[in-house]
């Protein structure tokens, strides 16, 4: 289990429901393939995002990793244990933060966490000072005694959060953990697990938020329809948004001349015009301003304005997929 | 930092230990609520049918003899299933609370098994419970011999873990929204063609009926109930009715545990 530093791998998964509602004398519908054949590694300590729209995928990946989901074929492993040979292992090296919070309600706060490190074999003396810790960690301190219904929507989250780490896992899933959050909370959740990813923890998140993925995940997957569209790094998946990023040039005069030379510079994926408006896709982001600026002169135009768009997984994702996310 | 270093998986025991301690924890606190849930229906049967009736002279009274084991029965056949079934309909429905304890790292059968344990439990604190409150209200009964303890704790155990086991197949099988309809259709003709207010030697006088019961689980219990409790009346043979209760804990077991992964495992 140490000689791969590999917190997460995945071959050939593919995972199909059977249809619902085809009971005698229903019609019969097509079984629901969730999964086609996904193949994912996800590295040591590594902050990995599933980024896709609902029916993606995402939540059945996470469920076969988490030992909840039995894949219909492929194999998984995860902190070196097999999920399905291998699923009490597996359960004993992951935490879990679940899409809805579901919190043992016959429990307080405390009790929740401390029960929880009891599910894990965590002796309760060790487990009383872990919760306390975590809870002053995550800011709910001041709730241990509390009801779990007197927690707010981001207090809820936060102790799910929590009851995550109680037991130490090597690996830490989160379904969706900010949807339902107002905004507050979810930069506070933002900075709790930078915390943990900074402290070398493996993080998995899925997430329909761009903006999430953008921010948080080293590499992210993008997922339509049970299929791996595209795996890299915010930064190079964006590069690979059509054209690249956008840069507006305003010049003081038809740009239709400027145009033509600008198509043929090195980095340019496309360039048009708007009157004085020249608008540019370039493959190498800003850097190819000065060249512009300069093209633009020995056409005779000066530059007036500029406007830089940089390229989203947005972008990336209706180009892959011809839809937008939400 | 994440521990680097993996220690060994805990022992099921030690997890199965822990899984009670919570169950045991929040029993304790909800006790009051489950002694009035368990014994106000029994309580009112015994004033009416073991105190009221045989006072006005429309029953003989040696009827609370015949209804004693039956009232016990019911009590604890119902602690049972209802303390396996409905945390069970709730946290599969829509709570989802179970969750945390089907990511502790035991085999997911551990969860349920967990349950019938403390099903057998509630079952048994019914028993005890209703048992001296009855011989309280009813007054002394002249067949109620206490030299059968034994075959007393084994029927209760029995019994209660048949219906524990029927919990979870019930409480796993069944919607939210049907819980209510399960308890007019299922449990209410259980509980009035289970034997538990007349013996089941008394349905000779209809004999398609005597052997039409013999698919309620409950006339089992209440039949070994009888013959534990008061062996001088007509009651079935104790071997009879153990074979019986085992052959039902093995086949609700293999269908509950059977559901309970369909549930818990997509």
């Amino acid at each position: 289990m140490h000689d791969t530093p590999d917190a997460i791998r995945t071959l050939a998964l593919r995972k199909v429901y059977p249809a619902p509602g085809t009971r005698r004398g229903r019609e019969v519908r097509p079984d629901i393939v969730a999964l086609i054949g996904l193949d994912l590694a996800v590295r040591d300590g590594e902050f990995f995002g599933l980024l896709g729209p609902n029916g993606a995928g995402k939540t059945t990946t996470i469920g076969i990793l988490t030992t909840r989901v039995k894949p219909t074929s492929g194999t998984a492993t995860v902190a070196g244990a097999d999920v399905v040979a291998n699923e009490v292992v597996v359960r004993q090296r992951i935490g879990v933060v679940p899409q809805r919070p579901n919190p043992d309600r016959s429990l307080n706060v405390r009790e929740n966490l401390v029960f929880h490190a009891a599910y894990f074999g965590i002796a309760r003396s060790v487990a009383a000072r872990r919760a306390v810790e975590l809870l002053t960690q995550l800011g709910i301190a001041d709730k241990a005694e509390a009801k779990v219904d007197q927690l707010s929507g981001g207090q809820q989250q936060r102790l799910m959060i929590a009851r995550a780490l109680i037991h130490e896992p090597r690996v830490l899933f989160l379904d969706e953990p900010t949807v339902g959050l107002d905004p507050q909370a979810r930069h506070d959740l933002w900075d709790i697990l930078r915390g943990l990813h900074a402290e070398g923890r493996t993080i998995i998140m899925t997430t329909h938020y761009m903006e999430e993925a953008d921010l948080l995940c080293e590499r992210v997957a993008i997922m339509h329809q049970g299929r791996l569209l595209a795996l890299d790094t915010p930064r190079l998946l964006k590069s690979r948004a059509p054209g690249g990023t956008l840069i507006e040039l305003v010049l003081d005069g038809d740009a239709t001349a400027a145009a033509a030379r600008v198509r043929m510079l090195p980095g340019v994926a496309s360039a048009e015009t708007l009157g004085a408006v020249l608008r540019i896709y370039s493959e190498r982001g800003g850097e190819i301003i000065p060249i512009l600026i300069q093209t633009a002169g020995a056409e005779g135009r000066e530059v007036r304005d500029i406007h830089l768009s940089p390229p989203s997984l947005e972008t990336l994702f209706i180009s892959l997929t011809g839809r937008k996310l939400d | 930092m994440p521990t680097p270093l993996v220690p060994p998986p805990p022992s099921t025991l030690r997890i199965f230990g822990a899984l009670l301690r919570r169950d045991i924890h929040v029993t304790k606190r909800e006790l009051p609520y489950f002694l009035v849930r368990t014994t106000l229906q029994p309580l009112l049967f015994i004033v009416v049918f073991g105190y009221l009736l045989p006072r006005m002279g429309f029953v003989g009274h040696g009827y609370g003899a015949a209804l004693l084991p039956g009232i016990i029965a019911v009590s604890l056949t119902l602690s049972s299933v209802q303390s396996v079934a409905l945390p069970m309909v709730q946290d599969f429905g829509y709570t989802h609370e179970i969750e945390d304890r089907l990511l502790a790292p035991v085999p997911m059968r551990m969860i349920a098994f967990e349950k019938i344990v403390m099903g057998v439990f509630q079952g048994l604190i019914a028993a005890a419970v209703v048992l001296p409150m009855s011989r309280l209200i009813m007054g002394p009964i002249a067949a109620l011999g206490g030299a059968h303890i034994a075959s007393v704790l084994l029927i209760t155990i029995l019994g209660a873990a048949a219906f524990s086991n029927l919990g979870l197949l019930m409480g796993t099988g069944i919607n939210p929204q049907q819980i209510g309809l399960m308890f007019s259709v299922v449990v209410a003709p259980m509980i009035f063609f289970g034997c538990a207010y007349y013996p089941w030697q008394g349905l000779q006088a209809v004999p398609v009926m005597k052997y039409a019961v013999l698919v309620n689980p409950l006339v089992y219990v209440a039949e070994g109930m009888r013959g534990a409790l008061t062996p001088a009346l007509p009651h079935m043979s104790l071997l009879a009715v153990c074979g019986a209760l085992i052959a039902l804990i093995a086949l609700f077991w293999t269908l509950g545990i059977r559901s309970f992964e369909r549930r818990a495992l997509t």
